[in-house]
């Protein structure tokens, strides 16, 4: 039999598909999310993700672009003057839990140090000017100014954390009014 | 087939004839190798995608958009550790709470006989159970997923996550759930 075209087709096919698969990347808190019945699948960009676990809370948006503007403007706000080399690293970085004053000694950090460099997680207390708070706020606003789409949020919590923990993400988010959310979870059968 | 040609010319008539290879190479073991790396690809692109479950809360920013809830309509669920909930229609404090659990014949039944039967207690297009989730602190993050699928599976049109208050964590406290 002749194999010639069915090797170009599975060779073309590959191609395509190496080319579009999205390497899943590391996360550096482990979070076990618990299961549910009822899933949506959540889109791909224009997405906040708030990892939250071990008592800690991460954050992580989608796009290179909106994560360098976003850099800049936190800069802005905290009188950190982030180098435009900075913020090219700080694009690559899917999810991150650092007080912005490490984010600096973080971003310098290579990929495999990064791993072992100890995240205390992003600083949220009752105030209303906390990080999570700035961090959520101006990544809306450049959402929206460069996208121009609204910013959805989707929290991805441990299954085995306590509920004040998620109740603390849930209100700074209801703070800024965002009422509507999604938590992540794993597909369960009935 | 597609096969390397071997067997060589033979000797015929004495002489000595190179041997004549084909151009044709055999395929398959490469085209196995492809569609098994397509499928691995196929795999996991598809279900890498992360799911959700849609969450709404209720507006804090707006309180004067709050409905008066007959309270014969409620039902307030606590949620205690150790993945045990307290339940009761009514007012708080009517009856005694009843100890539930998650599971097919825990909560879930629960939830569907309370829907059934105050929707046929109640009057009107607007009969159906608003259901009051409080979970205390010391209840998971799993519970509380927990619950709102069962909530999701049981069809309950209204539901709401309020803070639990102090006298509700003592009455979870004296039944051993906190």
């Amino acid at each position: 039999m002749d194999m010639t075209a069915m090797c170009d087709v599975a060779f073309l096919l590959l191609t395509f598909f190496i080319l579009t698969a999205k390497l899943r990347q590391e996360d550096p808190l482990h979070v076990d999310v618990p299961p549910s019945t009822t899933v949506i699948p959540l889109p791909d960009d224009n997405v906040a993700t708030l990892s939250v676990g071990k008592g800690k809370i991460f954050f992580g948006i989608e796009g290179t672009a909106v994560r360098e503007a976003l850099l800049d403007e936190m800069g802005k706000k905290y009188n950190i003057p982030f180098t435009a080399a900075e913020k090219k690293r700080f694009s690559v970085i899917p999810t991150f839990g650092v007080p912005i004053a490490q984010l600096q000694q973080y971003i310098a950090l290579d990929e495999e140090k990064r791993k072992a460099f100890p995240q205390s997680g992003i600083p949220v207390d009752t105030t209303i000017n906390n990080e999570l708070t700035s961090w959520i706020y101006e990544a809306r606003l450049v959402t929206k100014s460069l996208n121009n789409k609204d910013l959805r949020f989707a929290i991805k919590g441990d299954a085995r954390e306590e509920y004040p923990a998620y109740k603390k993400v849930v209100d700074v988010l209801q703070k800024q009014a965002i009422n509507k959310f999604d938590l992540i979870t794993s597909l369960k059968t009935k | 087939m597609a096969e390397l040609d071997t067997s060589g010319g033979g000797k015929k008539g004495g002489k000595i004839r190179s041997k004549k290879a084909s151009t044709r190479i055999d395929l398959t073991a490469m085209v196995d190798l492809a569609f098994l790396l397509i499928t691995f690809f196929i795999m996991t692109t598809t279900l890498a995608k992360p799911k959700a479950m849609d969450m709404f809360m209720p507006d804090k920013s707006k309180p004067e958009v709050q409905l008066p809830v007959p309270e014969t309509r409620t039902m307030t669920l606590w949620l205690g550790s150790n993945s045990k909930i307290e339940w009761f229609v009514g007012k708080p404090g009517g009856s005694r709470p009843t100890i539930d659990n998650f599971g097919k014949d825990g909560i879930r039944k629960t939830l569907v006989e309370q829907n059934k039967k105050i929707e046929e207690t109640h009057q009107g297009p607007d009969n159906f159970m608003i259901v009051l989730v409080k979970p205390s602190d010391k209840s998971t993050y799993k519970d509380f997923v927990n619950i709102i699928d069962e909530i999701n599976i049981a069809g309950i049109k209204s539901y709401g996550v309020v803070d639990i208050t102090p006298g509700e964590v003592a009455q979870l406290k004296k039944d051993g759930n906190y």
